[in-house]
């Protein structure tokens, strides 16, 4: 099972991220862990700049913008 | 660039809906219907120029940029300019912060770039655009990045390392200039959609506010006479600028929602310099931002990075009302 972990203190565009996650998540028919990260010290381990931020299995995949439901599909597939 | 504008809100509104031309109501609406259209055009254009420089220059190689080079006191003002063109969301601000300052950037330099980012972003630029015009669009931007330098400078001077949290400071002291940044394997051109998508999202987001600054700056331009503030703040009241920029701060409300409104105060006679001062403050500093640099900064050195800024945004709009 695929590990995802939306990283952002809780914004709006975390928010969207993590709607675009689920679609993509059901379109696929897979099942995921899916957390969210909203506390400061544990986002930056990832030493990222911006949220918010994707990290599916401890890798970055996206951070600073919102990625797209067929994006996260080709990340997860 | 935008006649066609113009004669559109004339037809529809003299024309179409059949108000008469010169009435209050008229005035109101027609002003209303030209500014939306003008600056949802111009907030969609900047968005997608400060997208495409975000995408040809991210945060992670600014960074890089200015804690791998000898920049001789420069690296102020090019972290500043780096501020004003990095499209600016409030949630990003402490991530920034922290990379910056995990990237071995002296707190100085860091602030340099946290204080012009908000104050001179996108939203501001479009709106200050469509709304003021080319001329002074031109003295903000340039008034916020060198606020955001002389700001630097002096908070560096002050020697405020020691009023980060805790977990801030074990950061900065195990540092490193090296940085694992892979530029994206995507082309520019590859980008574009995502990059429009961003700026129809910045649209949406604040396309309500641009509506109501603009509908209340609409309401103040038909009803309230030429000159009607004059009297009681005119450029001879030097408390104004002060007092002007300390109601601001508490005051939330982003560019697009402030802008239109005062420059119909403007319009009416509110100096120009004194008019400025209240926006940089409204747009540069806020008490939901200050709540999230809680998170890395002491109330101490939120406060004194605050009182820095605000004294500097004074001076400006002292300055302004006496050469403008």
């Amino acid at each position: 099972m695929k590990n995802i972990k939306i990283l952002g203190p809780g914004c709006t565009r975390c928010r969207d991220t993590e709607m675009n996650v689920k679609k993509a998540l059901e379109n696929l028919g897979i099942e995921a862990s899916v957390t969210k990260i909203v506390d400061y010290p544990e986002i930056m381990a990832y030493d990222i700049m911006s949220t918010p931020a994707l990290v599916i299995d401890e890798v970055v995949k996206v951070s600073g913008r919102i990625p797209t439901v067929d994006e996260i599909k080709t990340f997860l597939s | 660039m935008f006649e066609w504008t113009q004669l559109f809100a004339d037809w529809l509104i003299y024309g179409l809906i059949g108000i008469e031309e010169g009435t209050r109501l008229g005035n109101a609406l027609n002003f209303f219907v030209y500014d939306v259209i003008k600056i949802m055009i111009l907030l969609f254009l900047i968005s997608m120029l400060m997208g495409v420089v975000n995408a040809w220059f991210p945060v992670e190689r600014v960074r890089d940029f200015i804690s791998s080079r000898k920049l001789y006191g420069m690296q102020y003002l090019l972290a500043a300019i780096f501020g004003a063109v990095t499209p600016f969301c409030s949630c990003s601000s402490v991530p920034l912060f922290i990379g910056f300052v995990k990237g071995g950037i002296p707190l100085g330099v860091t602030f340099a770039f946290l204080i012009t980012s908000p104050l001179v972003n996108e939203v501001a630029i479009a709106v200050f655009l469509g709304v003021f015009g080319l001329k002074l669009t031109i003295i903000y931007a340039t008034t916020g990045i060198l606020l955001g330098t002389l700001g630097g400078y002096v908070l560096e001077k002050l020697k405020l390392d020691h009023l980060l949290t805790d977990w801030v400071q074990s950061l900065q002291r195990n540092s490193s200039a090296t940085s694992d940044f892979e530029p994206g394997e995507q082309s520019l051109w590859q980008r574009m959609p995502e990059i429009s998508r961003e700026a129809v999202s910045i649209l949406k987001a604040v396309g309500l506010y641009v509506l109501i600054g603009i509908g209340i700056g609409a309401g103040i331009h038909g009803y309230v006479p030429e000159g009607f503030f004059e009297p009681y703040i005119g450029p001879e009241n030097m408390l104004a600028v002060p007092m002007a920029v300390i109601l601001a701060v508490p005051l939330y409300a982003n560019a697009a929602g402030i802008v239109p409104v005062i420059q119909v105060f403007v319009a009416k006679g509110i100096p120009i310099g004194t008019a400025i001062a209240f926006m940089m403050a409204t747009i540069g500093l806020s008490i939901p931002e200050a709540a999230l640099l809680k998170k890395v900064m002491s109330m101490k050195l939120i406060l004194i990075f605050f009182g820095v800024v605000s004294v500097f945004i004074i001076i400006s709009g002292l300055f302004f009302n006496l050469v403008l």
